[in-house]
């Protein structure tokens, strides 16, 4: 091996530790994380909001063909969501707008992120894993609002 | 060991020559299903005239017949090409042709469904989604087939290795051992759940199905298969590359010690593709990440490798100072063709391995995941280094065993770049519009992308034209491309002694090192198995006992359950 060759080597395994350490200073230090297995939650079938504690809110989803239930929750600016969404049919996908919430609804398990809505606004979501004939119209929205007198869900499509 | 030619057997030819065409006929149904995906993307058109199908069903056998059934053909055709050449051995041609058939028989049924529209599953045929059984037999058979072309390879080797002791396995010969190696493992897993779950249910013999165990062996496959479409365009780099350049491989080792980190390193990563999964403990998703970034490293070798290899040939070719090679390489010799499909196909593979790098980053991935970024992503890898490294070896091998000049060799030179410019334009339009959320596997034409819609999405628009834009050029390319390799195939044959006699060009290597501890595939092997062991037992562990519910089979086309 000549040295132009180690240093390449060398160079790329450096950048390699660079990437593990950016990679777990975001997950320990930052507390960025990935759905993980919910283990102490019982199965649910129907959708729910529920408040926790003051500006903490706790919502059950459903997917099904071909619509989030519920498809639009709004919610007073500040609010942090427990968010759980299962799905009842097939595989369906959950990506939020702006924000970094992207989870996978499959049948037969429940999957969760917790969100923080600071900045009042709309945030649409979809469906991103291919579920059927209507996939394309499979979306819905949070609606952050300054004042919000009863946090409300509606459900069914958009 | 550079310029001598081989003849094969009349047979093998045929077989080789048959194991080209028929799939390029199979891609081209393929990339007529690509340009209408973009066209039913941004709304342009709303039903498809010629298949009269849907943008599912299109997409599904664009990313089938492309992805899957091309590739392995490929894969099988240069296995079969370059390990006969290079050990000088004939190939047992029954074996070699039951394995073609089988092949083509799961290829043209599984088309045949598609294109009928009972496997409307997409190319990652997840369960719930149901296909008919023939879908799935047909491609078990295409993945035994080339299993079978594989084992045929294997008495020849050890054959050689009987007859040449001490001296070193040929470099292209590693490369495809390598490829088969990583194929076979991986897809050990998807035919598992394909025999044990998908088919028996799609038969009707069992009722309900644990999506997430399915989902988790697809994707043991699913991962470790992009390194099948990569490894061939790897050995053509390493082999033909540097000597069409007008030079010679910068590093034997490097070579082999990149395919042998292959093997180590590409199959316990299939979790990094379920980071947004349930099921599946974040810890144990962190670990399938991190070895995701160590297969990283043979790429990074390589990308030093050619570099250096093709540094040698420009200075070899007259260049001066320190970046002048870089404008003495035959990126438009009309004779030397086959470079600018590999050299474009390496620049492209500088954006699609980044890309690639930022999927696999754990919690990064949640910005990204099954958004148009991650087409976007394997645009620039299967779509740009692959496609082109696979599109001007089939135009050599069809030369070569047709015993026919190439016609039109400057518009086959000129396709590469075409197809490249294309490729950009639309591979940005993707990734961008990906990161604004856009999803993938979308009709974005039928609601986002559709001004009349109550889910209109303005800001995505432009990025949608662009991805537009680029896939027609990228059409015009492979058109281009057809044209001089259909002009070849019925061309007049060359029936000179020249003719006859099959030739690659293969790189001798600038520092050839002994190496003995890269010579043998044992200890590498026994090693990807710990880690198969290590890192997947606790997730098959966490998926059957967090699930607490198995799925009834859905048809895409109707909302109520199939039973």
């Amino acid at each position: 091996m000549d040295k132009s060759e180690k240093l390449a080597l060398s160079l790329s395994g450096l950048l390699l530790l660079v990437f593990f350490g950016a990679l777990m200073y975001a997950a320990v230090a930052e507390d960025v994380e990935v759905p993980t297995c919910i283990t102490d939650m019982d199965p649910f079938t129907s959708d729910t909001l529920f408040q926790t504690s003051e500006d903490v809110y706790e919502i059950h989803m459903v997917a099904r063909m071909w619509a989030f239930q519920p498809s639009t929750i709004r919610l007073p600016a500040g609010s942090t969501v427990d968010l759980y969404v299962t799905s009842q049919d097939i595989i369906h996908g959950f990506k939020v707008e702006r924000k970094n919430v992207n989870l996978m609804a499959v049948p037969g398990a429940i999957n969760y992120i917790r969100v923080k809505f600071d900045e009042p606004g709309e945030y649409f979501f979809a469906c991103h894993e291919f579920c059927g004939a209507a996939h394309h119209t499979m979306a819905g929205r949070f609606v952050i609002e300054e004042n919000v007198d009863e946090p409300e869900t509606i459900g069914g499509k958009l | 060991m550079s310029d001598y030619s081989f003849r094969f057997s009349k047979s093998s030819k045929y077989l080789n020559a048959t194991l080209i065409i028929i799939p390029m006929i199979l891609l081209f149904i393929g990339v007529y299903g690509g340009l209408m995906q973009t066209l039913f993307r941004a709304g342009i058109i709303q039903s498809d005239p010629f298949v009269g199908g849907d943008y599912y069903k299109g997409l599904t056998f664009h990313g089938v017949l492309n992805a899957i059934v091309f590739t392995t053909f490929f894969a099988v055709a240069l296995g079969n090409a370059l390990v006969s050449y290079s050990l000088q051995k004939q190939l047992n041609t029954k074996i070699a042709w039951a394995s073609g058939i089988m092949m083509l028989v799961g290829s043209v049924v599984a088309a045949v469904v598609i294109l009928i529209g009972e496997a409307t599953v997409l190319y990652t045929f997840y369960p719930p989604l149901k296909a008919h059984p023939l879908f799935y037999i047909g491609l078990t058979l295409l993945v035994v087939g080339s299993w079978v072309a594989f084992y045929n390879w294997i008495p020849m080797y050890l054959e050689w290795r009987h007859e040449n002791k001490g001296k070193k396995t040929p470099l292209a010969v590693v490369g495809m051992f390598t490829t088969f190696i990583i194929w076979f493992i991986a897809t050990l897993a998807v035919a598992t759940e394909i025999l044990f779950m998908l088919l028996p249910w799609s038969l009707g013999l069992v009722d309900e199905v644990n999506v997430m165990l399915a989902r988790t062996l697809f994707w043991f496959f699913g991962h470790p298969l992009v390194y099948f479409w990569l490894l061939p365009a790897y050995v053509m780099y390493y082999v033909f590359m540097p000597k069409l350049a007008g030079g010679k491989l910068y590093s034997d080792m490097a070579g082999r010690l990149v395919f042998m980190l292959f093997i180590v390193f590409s199959i316990p990563v299939g979790t990094h593709h379920q980071y947004m999964d349930p099921a599946i403990s974040s810890q144990w998703k962190l670990l399938h990440g991190i070895f995701t970034f160590a297969v990283a490293l043979p790429s990074l070798i390589t990308a030093f490798t050619l570099a250096a290899s093709l540094e040698h040939a420009g200075r070899n070719n007259g260049a001066k100072g320190l970046f002048g090679w870089m404008w003495k390489l035959p990126y438009f010799d009309k004779e030397k063709w086959f470079f600018s499909f590999l050299i474009t196909g390496l620049i492209i593979f500088i954006f699609g391995g980044i890309g690639g790098i930022i999927n696999a980053s754990y919690s990064m991935n949640t910005v990204v995941h099954n958004t148009a970024w991650v087409p976007g992503h394997f645009h620039l890898t299967v779509a740009g280094p692959v496609l082109l490294a696979f599109l001007g070896g089939s135009l050599y091998l069809v030369g070569q065993f047709m015993g026919k000049k190439i016609r039109l060799k400057g518009l086959a030179m000129i396709t590469p770049y075409i197809y490249t410019v294309g490729l950009l334009i639309m591979s940005y339009g993707l990734k961008i519009g990906g990161l604004k959320g856009m999803p993938r596997r979308t009709n974005t034409g039928a609601s986002y992308a559709n001004p009349d819609s109550v889910l209109y999405q303005p800001d995505w628009i432009a990025y949608i034209d662009m991805s537009v834009i680029g896939g027609s050029i990228m059409f015009i390319g492979i058109v281009i491309y057809l044209i001089s390799f259909f002009g070849t195939v019925f061309s007049k044959s060359d029936s000179s002694e020249e003719g006859s006699v099959v030739t690659f060009p293969i790189s001798e290597p600038l520092h050839d090192e002994p190496a003995t501890w890269l010579r043998n595939f044992k200890p590498f092997i026994i090693m990807v198995i710990i880690l198969i062991v290590l890192s997947y037992t606790p997730v098959i562990y966490d998926v059957i006992t967090t699930t607490y519910d198995t799925s009834l089979p859905f048809s895409p086309n109707s909302p109520v359950p199939l039973r």
